[in-house]
């Protein structure tokens, strides 16, 4: 094992919470009542993923300033690990959003589907999606390196219109949206104190070094199988 | 009589009116019976011990890579 100390890092935060995200105290709110420790978990999904779409952009800008084939093999599964993270960060937003929103404020299925945040949460994934099937699609490993490494970038500036700036600008059912006092449409700052950010920002750090690990694994399995494939030649 | 039957319905009827105002301003509900009684210890354990697991199992991965790569 690569024993690097962030590895320790992940596992001492992830630790830390849980414990202190389920026995801490939380402020007292309506609707929310105790599922607003969801923060912990559900929040922290798409901020690893944005961290990890983020180090995937830097190394297929990398990757085209040098052409270095490992940095394709980096930028590729920060993209995989980071959609993970978005799936479950979307997996685990509606079974939050099938009792905050639609049982204890009665909005409808409807109201649901038209949520801004929702479909633009949707797009951002359904690009990295095209990112994978685009790659999936060349046969030549210099031209696939090449344009996913483009296509890349683009899937990165419309990660921020489609989960930041549009939610920002039409009206939001998630928290912190324009109606809901702040006009952060990602977390409503309002809802948080200090002992929630106490836990909170430790646990993004600690979720996105999970995430990290992970992607270091596959790249090393890449990696080796890929210098496997040259030795065989 | 009547008077004094009056009385009583108002005060039945204040009564009513301050408990449902009562229930208006009822504080959120949250899990406290969980943390009074402990239950809230089980929930962390069972969630501790799929971290661990989740985390034991990512680091046996790893080092099974890092045999690989070494044996290569």
């Amino acid at each position: 094992m690569h024993k690097s100390w962030w590895k320790i890092l992940s596992f001492v935060l992830l630790v830390y919470t849980i414990i202190a995200g389920f026995l801490l105290d939380v402020p007292r709110l309506f609707i929310l009542n105790e599922t607003i420790r969801n923060l912990y978990f559900h929040v922290c999904m798409w901020f690893g993923m944005m961290i990890l779409f983020g180090t995937s952009f830097y190394y297929s800008i990398k990757y085209l300033r040098g052409f270095d084939y490992r940095n394709d093999i980096f930028a590729r599964n920060f993209a995989s690990v980071g959609s993970l993270f978005g799936i479950l960060g979307y997996a685990t937003g509606m079974i939050w959003v099938s009792v905050t929103w639609v049982t204890d404020q009665g909005q409808s299925l409807g109201s649901v589907l038209k949520e801004p945040k929702l479909i633009g949460a949707a797009i951002a994934l359904l690009i990295y999606g095209a990112y994978f099937v685009l790659r999936g699609s060349f046969t030549d490993i210099d031209k696939r390196a090449r344009i996913s490494a483009v296509y890349n970038i683009f899937a990165f500036a419309m990660l921020f219109p489609s989960i930041w700036i549009i939610p920002r600008l039409v009206g939001s059912l998630h928290p912190g949206a324009p109606g809901s006092d702040s006009g952060n449409p990602a977390l409503d700052r309002n809802d948080m104190d200090s002992t929630m950010r106490m836990v909170f920002y430790p646990a993004v750090i600690g979720w996105t070094l999970l995430g990290v690990w992970i992607a270091t694994l596959k790249i090393r399995l890449e990696l080796f199988r890929d210098k496997k494939l040259i030795h065989d030649n | 009589m009547t008077t004094k039957l009056f009385t009583r319905l108002w005060l039945l009827a204040l009564a009513m009116i301050t408990s449902t105002v009562g229930f208006a301003q009822d504080k959120p509900e949250m899990a406290d019976l969980m943390r009074s009684n402990g239950k809230i210890y089980v929930v962390v354990a069972v969630c501790l011990t799929i971290l661990i697991g989740l985390f034991l199992y990512v680091m046996l991965v790893d080092r099974k890579m890092s045999k690989i790569e070494k044996d290569n």
